[in-house]
Parts: C-alpha cells; sequence; structure tokens
C-alpha cells in the first residue's frame, strides 16, 4: 500500500523537471497513474470482502511512535477505490479540460499530490501520519483552489479554505495527541480496545470537542461551512474531485473512523446530529437560492455532508449502513453533476443556470449522464440514490421513539430540498428551447463526456443490483464503522411500507418546488442582505481585524528608526535585568576587600566625569572628539596605577590613533545638529542613566561574589616554565591563545582593507546626490 | 576604588547609552565608544585589581613569588581594545563616506521613505 501512496508524490516531484514534456502528447500516461491504483483496490475487494484486514507496517520514527502503518479495511477500501476510480476520471476529464493551459503540468504536479495525500489519509493506522496527510490534503487543495492565480477571488477563496481547513488542522492534531497520550498508542488498530477507557476519561469532553473541529472544518459543517462556496473558484475537475467527491469527505472518513473509538456516548452522539442536522438543513435551503451552476452543487454537496455527519451522530446500525451507501451514492452522482458543469462551463462559457436552457440539443451525451445523475440524486426508484434515501428514512424512523417525527421531519425537507437542486443543476439547463447564443456550443472531446457518464451509469446499475455492491463494498464499510457485525443486504424493493411513501412524498415535493421556485437574482440579493450575521462576514471581520492589529504592531515596533530600535532594545533589556536584578534581593558591599582610594585617582575620575558631561552637553563636534580621548587617557592612567602596563600602552597608542581619525575625517563635516526636544531628550536621559544604575549594581554584585583564581595561577606558574616568556599578559597572548590572537590579527586585517577600500572608493558622479 | 570605578563605569554606560539615541551620526559613535571604555572597565574591575604588581615575573625568578595583577582579564581587555579600534576606524571611514553620498549627519537622512518601498 505503501506503493499506492508514493506513486503519486514521486510522480508529483518527477513533473517539475519533466513538465514539459508532459504537457505534449504524453500526458496520457499521467491518467493511468490512477487507473492502476484502482485497479490495484478492486484487486483488493474480495479480500477484505472475506473479512481480513490488510496490513503494513514501516518504522520511521518509533522512538516517537510515528511510523507508517497502513491498513485496510471496508472503510479505507471505499475511500481508496472512490479516490482512485473518481480520480482516473478527473484525470481524463482535466487533460482535456485544461489543454493548452500554460500551468498544465503544475495542475497535474498538485492532483497527484493531492491523491497521495488521501489515500494516506485513508490508509493510515497512525494517527500522527493520518495527521500530516490530512495537512498536506489541505495545501494541495489551497494550491488547487488558487490555481488561477491572477484573480484575486481564488487567491482569496484559497487563502480562506487554508485558514479555515489549516485551523481546523492543529485543533485535530490537539486532539489525537490527547488520544495517543491517554491510550498509549498511536495505531489505531490498538485504539479500539481503549473506547471505555476514553469514554470515561476527563479530558473526553474536550477531545471530542477538538476532533469534531478537525472534522467540521475539513467537511464544512456550519459554521464552519462557507470555504466549500468559495472553492469553486478552482477549476471545475478539482471541485469534481476534492471538493465534492473526496477531500471534504475526509471529515466524514475521520468522524466514522472515531466513531467505535470515541462513540457511542449522548455528547458525541448530540454533538453530530446538532450539526450535522443544522447544516443540512441550512445548506439545502441556501442551494435552491443559487443561480450558478457550481453554487447550486456546492450548497447541495454541504447538505450532503451535513446528512452524513447527522447519520453519524444517530449512530444505529441503519445510520451506519446509511453513511456507507450515501458516501458512494453522493459521490457518483455529484461528480458526475460537476463534471457536466464544467462541460457546460466550457462549452457555453456561462453557469448561470437563469441563461441556460436547451443544451440537450447540442450535447445528447452529456444530458444523458447528468439526467441519470439528476434522477439518483433524487432518489427516483431504480437508481443508487433511491436506496440511499431509503436508508437515511430509515434509520432516522428507527430511532429512538419520542425523536422520530422531528428527525424525519428534518430529513425530508433537507432532501426534497436535495431533489430540487440535483434536477436544477442535472436538468434545467438541458431542457427547454435553445437559445441563439449558444448554437455555436458543441460536444467536447469524448474524454470530457465518458467520465461521468460511465459514473452516472453506474449510480444506475449499483441501484439495480444493490446486492453486489452491498455484499463486497459497503457491508464490509459498515462493519468498520460500527465496529462489529453489521447485518447489511440492501435491496431495491423492500415493499410497501412508511419509507417508500416518504421517498414518494419527498420526490413529488421536490418536482414541485422545481417548478414553483425559479432561483433570480433578486432573490439572491435579497438572501445576501443576511450576509451581516453570517459566521463568513464574521470570519473576514476577525481576519481583517487581526491584519490591522498586525500592521499598527508592526509599524508601531519597526517604524524604520534606528534609535527607536535602540530604545526598544535597551529598555527592554533594562526590565529584564531589572527584574532579575529585584529578584535577587538587596546588594551587599565587603568593605574590607576594597582597595584604599588615593586623592590622585579622584583627581582623574573628576576629569573622568567632566569630559563624560562636555561629550553629552557640547554643541561642537570637535570638543566631544577631543573630550572622548581625554576619558581614554584618564582610563589609561587608571591601568598604570592597577598594574596593568600592557593595557595602558595600548589604550594610549589607539586612543590617540582614533583621535588623529577622527579629527582627519572630521573637519569636513557639519557642525551637530540639535534636533533636541526637551521631552525626548528627558526621556533619553532616564533611559540611559537607569541602565547605568543597573549594570553598576550587577557588578557590586558580582564583586561581592568570591573569585577562582586557577586558571590565572595555571598561567601565572607556567609562562615562563612553558614559554618562556616573563609578561603573563603577552604570553597569554601570543602563546598560550596565540590562535585566537591570529584570528584577531585576520579580523584587524579586514577593518583595515574596508578601510582602506572605502578611501579608495571613487564614486561615479551619477551616484552621488 | 573598586565603588569608584564601579560609578565611572556607570557613567560611562550611561553616557553611552544616551549618545546612542541621538539622531546624529558621529553622537552614535562616540557612544559606541563610550560603551566599550565602559565594558572594558566593567572587565577589570571584576577581576580583582591590585595596586602596584603587574603580572610580570621579575628577571631573577622563574615563577611569581608574591601577589600579582589577574593576567586574564588584562589579555581580555587588550583584545578588547584593539578590536573596538577596527570597529571604530571602519565606522569613521564610512561615515565620511555616508556623509559624501548624503551630504548629512542625520541619521534619518538614511531612511528610505515609506512609499518607495513598495
Amino acid at each position: 500500500m505503501l506503493f499506492t501512496v508514493l506513486t503519486g508524490l514521486i510522480t508529483s516531484s518527477l513533473l517539475v523537471p519533466f513538465g514539459k514534456l508532459i504537457k505534449t502528447k504524453w500526458s496520457i500516461v499521467l491518467p493511468f497513474i490512477p487507473v492502476i491504483l484502482f485497479l490495484f483496490y478492486l484487486w483488493h475487494v474480495p479480500v477484505i470482502a472475506n473479512g481480513t484486514n490488510v496490513i503494513q507496517h514501516l518504522t520511521w520514527v518509533p522512538s516517537l511512535g510515528v511510523n507508517f502503518d497502513f491498513r485496510l479495511d471496508g472503510l479505507s477500501l471505499l475511500f481508496a477505490l472512490l479516490i482512485t476510480g473518481i480520480g482516473a476520471g478527473i484525470f481524463f476529464y482535466a487533460r482535456s479540460y485544461l489543454k493548452g493551459h500554460i500551468y498544465f503540468d503544475r495542475f497535474f504536479a498538485y492532483l497527484l499530490l493531492f491523491m497521495s495525500a488521501m489515500l494516506g489519509v485513508v490508509l493510515s493506522d497512525n494517527i500522527l501520519t493520518l495527521f500530516v496527510f490530512w495537512e498536506l490534503t489541505s495545501i494541495s487543495s489551497f494550491f488547487l483552489i488558487g490555481f488561477n492565480n491572477d484573480s484575486k477571488a481564488s487567491r482569496n477563496s484559497a487563502l480562506m479554505a487554508l485558514s479555515i481547513t489549516g485551523m481546523g488542522g492543529f485543533f485535530l492534531l490537539a486532539g489525537l495527541i490527547l488520544v495517543g497520550n491517554i491510550a498509549g498508542t498511536f495505531v489505531i488498530s490498538e485504539l479500539f480496545a481503549y473506547h471505555d477507557q476514553l469514554v470515561s476519561h476527563p479530558l473526553y469532553p474536550l477531545i471530542v470537542g477538538l476532533i469534531c473541529i478537525g472534522a467540521f472544518t475539513k467537511s464544512a459543517q456550519f459554521p464552519f461551512h462557507f470555504w466549500l462556496p468559495g472553492a469553486m473558484k478552482a477549476p471545475t475537475p478539482v471541485s469534481a474531485y476534492l471538493h465534492s467527491a473526496t477531500m471534504v469527505k475526509a471529515g466524514i472518513y475521520l468522524l466514522a473512523r472515531f466513531t467505535p473509538i470515541l462513540g457511542d456516548t449522548e455528547l458525541w452522539k448530540i454533538t453530530l446530529m446538532v450539526v450535522g442536522g443544522f447544516t443540512m438543513i441550512f445548506a439545502a435551503v441556501h442551494s435552491l437560492f443559487r443561480t450558478d451552476l457550481k453554487g447550486i452543487l456546492a450548497y447541495s454537496t454541504v447538505s450532503a455532508l451535513g446528512i452524513l455527519t447527522f447519520l453519524l451522530g444517530i449512530g444505529t446500525t441503519d445510520a451506519i449502513i446509511a453513511v456507507s451507501v450515501f458516501i458512494l451514492v453522493h459521490a457518483l452522482y455529484k461528480a458526475t453533476l460537476f463534471m457536466v458543469t464544467g462541460i457546460i462551463d466550457h462549452e457555453t462559457h456561462t453557469r448561470d443556470i437563469t441563461k441556460l436552457k436547451g443544451l440537450r440539443k447540442v450535447m445528447m451525451p452529456v444530458f444523458i449522464a447528468a439526467l441519470l445523475a439528476a434522477l439518483s440524486s433524487a432518489g427516483v426508484p431504480s437508481t443508487f440514490g433511491f436506496i440511499g434515501k431509503d436508508l437515511i428514512y430509515e434509520a432516522t424512523l428507527n430511532f429512538r421513539e419520542s425523536w422520530t417525527i422531528w428527525l424525519t421531519a428534518l430529513a425530508v425537507l433537507t432532501n426534497i430540498g436535495l431533489v430540487t437542486a440535483g434536477f436544477r443543476a442535472g436538468i434545467k439547463p438541458f431542457s427547454g428551447k435553445l437559445p441563439e447564443m449558444f448554437q455555436e456550443a458543441s460536444l467536447p472531446n469524448h474524454s470530457m463526456w465518458i467520465p461521468p457518464l460511465i459514473l452516472a451509469v453506474l449510480g444506475i446499475l449499483f441501484g439495480l443490483f444493490p446486492g453486489v455492491v452491498g455484499n463486497y463494498v459497503t457491508h464490509q464499510t459498515a462493519d468498520a464503522i460500527a465496529g462489529g457485525e453489521t447485518d447489511m443486504h440492501l435491496q431495491l424493493w423492500h415493499g410497501f411500507n412508511t419509507v417508500l411513501t416518504l421517498s414518494g412524498a419527498t420526490l413529488a415535493a421536490g418536482i414541485a418546488l422545481y417548478f414553483a421556485n425559479n432561483p433570480t437574482e433578486e432573490k439572491l440579493l435579497a438572501l445576501e442582505r443576511f450576509n451581516i450575521i453570517s459566521s463568513q462576514h464574521l470570519f473576514r471581520q476577525l481576519g481583517k481585524g487581526i491584519r490591522r492589529a498586525s500592521s499598527w504592531y508592526t509599524n508601531k515596533i519597526h517604524n524604520g528608526y534606528l534609535r527607536s530600535y535602540h530604545f526598544k532594545i535597551i529598555l527592554f533589556a533594562e526590565l529584564l535585568l531589572g527584574y532579575k536584578l529585584w529578584l535577587g534581593g538587596p546588594i551587599q558591599i565587603d568593605y574590607a576587600n576594597l582597595t584604599p582610594l588615593s586623592w590622585y585617582e579622584f583627581g582623574i575620575v573628576a576629569i573622568l566625569m567632566g569630559a563624560l558631561y562636555i561629550i553629552v552637553t557640547t554643541k561642537s563636534r570637535l570638543t566631544a572628539v577631543v573630550s572622548t580621548s581625554v576619558i581614554g587617557y584618564c582610563l589609561c592612567l587608571m591601568f598604570v596605577f592597577y598594574s596593568a602596563p600592557d593595557l595602558a600602552m595600548t589604550q594610549f597608542t589607539i586612543d590617540t590613533l582614533t583621535t588623529v581619525l577622527f579629527v582627519l575625517v572630521l573637519y569636513k563635516l557639519p557642525p551637530f545638529i540639535n534636533f533636541m526636544n526637551r521631552g525626548v531628550v528627558i526621556r533619553d536621559a532616564v533611559v540611559a542613566l537607569g541602565f547605568g544604575i543597573i549594570i553598576s549594581m550587577i557588578v557590586l554584585r558580582v564583586l561581592y561574589e568570591p573569585v577562582t583564581t586557577d586558571i590565572s595561577d595555571f598561567y601565572g606558574e607556567n609562562a615562563y616554565i612553558l614559554a618562556k616568556g616573563k609578561n603573563v599578559v603577552n604570553v597569554i597572548l601570543v602563546d598560550f591563545r596565540g590562535l585566537d590572537t591570529m584570528f584577531e590579527t585576520v579580523v584587524l586585517a579586514v577593518a583595515a582593507l574596508g578601510v582602506y577600500s572605502l578611501i579608495k572608493l571613487r564614486l561615479k558622479s551619477s551616484e552621488k546626490e | 576604588m573598586e565603588l569608584l570605578l564601579v560609578l565611572v563605569l556607570g557613567l560611562l554606560y550611561a553616557a553611552g547609552i544616551y549618545l546612542v539615541l541621538r539622531r546624529s551620526m558621529v553622537r552614535l559613535l562616540l557612544g559606541i565608544m563610550l560603551l566599550s571604555n565602559g565594558a572594558n572597565v566593567l572587565i577589570f574591575v571584576i577581576g580583582n585589581i591590585t595596586k602596584g604588581s603587574p603580572p610580570v615575573i621579575g628577571s631573577m625568578e622563574k615563577v611569581f613569588q608574591e601577589v600579582y595583577a589577574d593576567p586574564i582579564p588584562q589579555a581580555l581587555i587588550l583584545t578588547a581594545i584593539v578590536i573596538s579600534f577596527g570597529l571604530t576606524s571602519f565606522a569613521i571611514v564610512l561615515l565620511k563616506r555616508v556623509y559624501a553620498l548624503v551630504d548629512s549627519d542625520d541619521l534619518d537622512d538614511l531612511n528610505t521613505p515609506e512609499e518607495e518601498d513598495i
């Protein structure tokens, strides 16, 4: 299984060097990658149907419990088949859709990356590896949504999707780590045994919250739903693949995967039922008002995802069977409808439902695919959608007595919306008279209309022979979600009962609604007036707020004035050092150890202070420089008194040199500019004095500490014996630490080179201002 | 005497920082020089100062016979003085260059206006 994940990743990176090649007729190899992977998983169907799970184990970071553990069970298999199967269709389709696009290679690189990541998500048996792949799907989705990167709306949508799903990812990671720490293992198949322990743990509500946020953001549940309609800015193959059939179902996959681990509690059920229930009805109503084909499909996708979450919340065997079937039903018809929309957009350059009419006359096969998909989505008997809808009603009817009526009503209302949305997207553009403007439209390349047709036909075939797909695929899926045997036998005909009545009523109401309510621009505008209270609006405002706050902060801190940076750094250092000093308690001084003070030393210090005062206050540059050299000479004398003749000599030489250099350069400069503002001067003086005081206090504290002289003693004793030198300071510099001194010389040489070249540099007249 | 030196180094630091916070480039440079002087005094003071006994072994002996000043701080300071000279001399010449280009001693004249950044 590792190879199936790696194939896409490797091919994806190969597209970087071979991008040019793949833009030619060699692009035909691309769709065969998902085809081969699909056959590989198809070959596993009988194995899984026997009840065995395929496991592959590869150590990655064993010390952290992160390993490439792959496990193929019923749930993974269903998703793997969808990812590779629909992927194969999408790859063929996209090859024609994007023919001649300048970023053709880039598109397929992202798409392959996504496919691998998605396979990784559903196959991982380690929750940390799962998380890594999970984030990879968000990232590839970001690139695909923003594929038309010259459009601002596209970029904004991509950013919005990434920030929502990325934020959800953080929550998910926290939840997964909590689960792993409580159970002591990160392996999913081992976690099943810890169900009771996890459920009774005090942190259980937090875990459920974190994991649900992760899943809800990915699967576009209310209030995070809005990124999905925004994601429709992506090229249509992407919408079909990522944003309806596979990626958005990753959240559902996660919830299904964790149902046997965390589920079966009131908290879990209520959370999922409330969020899913609200999302499905909310989005179904919204889909009725859209005029953009993709908008209709986006909202009906959100609604379908809501249904899945809702069913997982119900959590009975019936509901879980319904989930396993509905995932497949929805993927088949929704991918078809999206691809049809793409064809319409490609040929007529509009997706506006109020303009599109009569296209069946120019693209009959496309109409057949769309019609079949619409029928399946409406749940017309003999389609796979019919079975899916039956199971949903059965699940709501068989739930707790007192809730039945409400849940069923909710499901029926949602499904009425979906029937209408399906007809509107699948039938409306093709019915009626063909207007003048679309006379030119024609059937596209066959690789664009064959994939949706195959998917649509499958939707009918599965409906006619539900036993086959039920026994071989969805039965095992339901078993995996339930964590035990679900006695599933899919049948087309259940006899005359409540479920059938409800189905019929739904269909009739949906069709009635289709004819009664025509979405128009006006209605959409009326609806958009409520945007101000939508979560999307709130999120945008939050984003704007953060951006404003950070730009304010950046301008404040990073204002481009050197002295202001200095000021902030120094102030911060003062606060930090001051706090540390304060923690250390009062300062003690050991008067016994001090050296006595003589009058000439006092005199020197007095001169030094006078010079300092002059430097700080003078308006003349030359006076300041001379005063600085006075300070140097004072220190030089200090070194003489306190047994440092070498220092005194060096200081004397260097100070003289510096002053000479300074004066040489300075005689050309204008006098000091004084932009002194009294307030600023006082502020700076306070800060500067504060720093001086803090440094002095630190020194006092250090002075009180005992000194060890081991190293000095070593140098003192060995200076002559080992190095044959009597001046210990010199011996240290040129012998014991000779290498350091050599590098110091190198530094000086570099500085000298710099000085020399700066002096020699002749500017061209154009460079002078 | 230590206390007096502590006062001196505190003042050197304070004056250095004050000058670093100014707008004139020459003052900035003088401030840096004062700071490095302050740092030298700091190292000197905490290395236990001793009067009248330089770390030089007498001409007749092979090892020290009596108390001697700690040679390590001195070696450190010596290095520091030389390196800071390298820095200062380079900065002085650079300052001259900048002056030749922008004809000003004002640090703010070196700023690129915000509008041109974009």
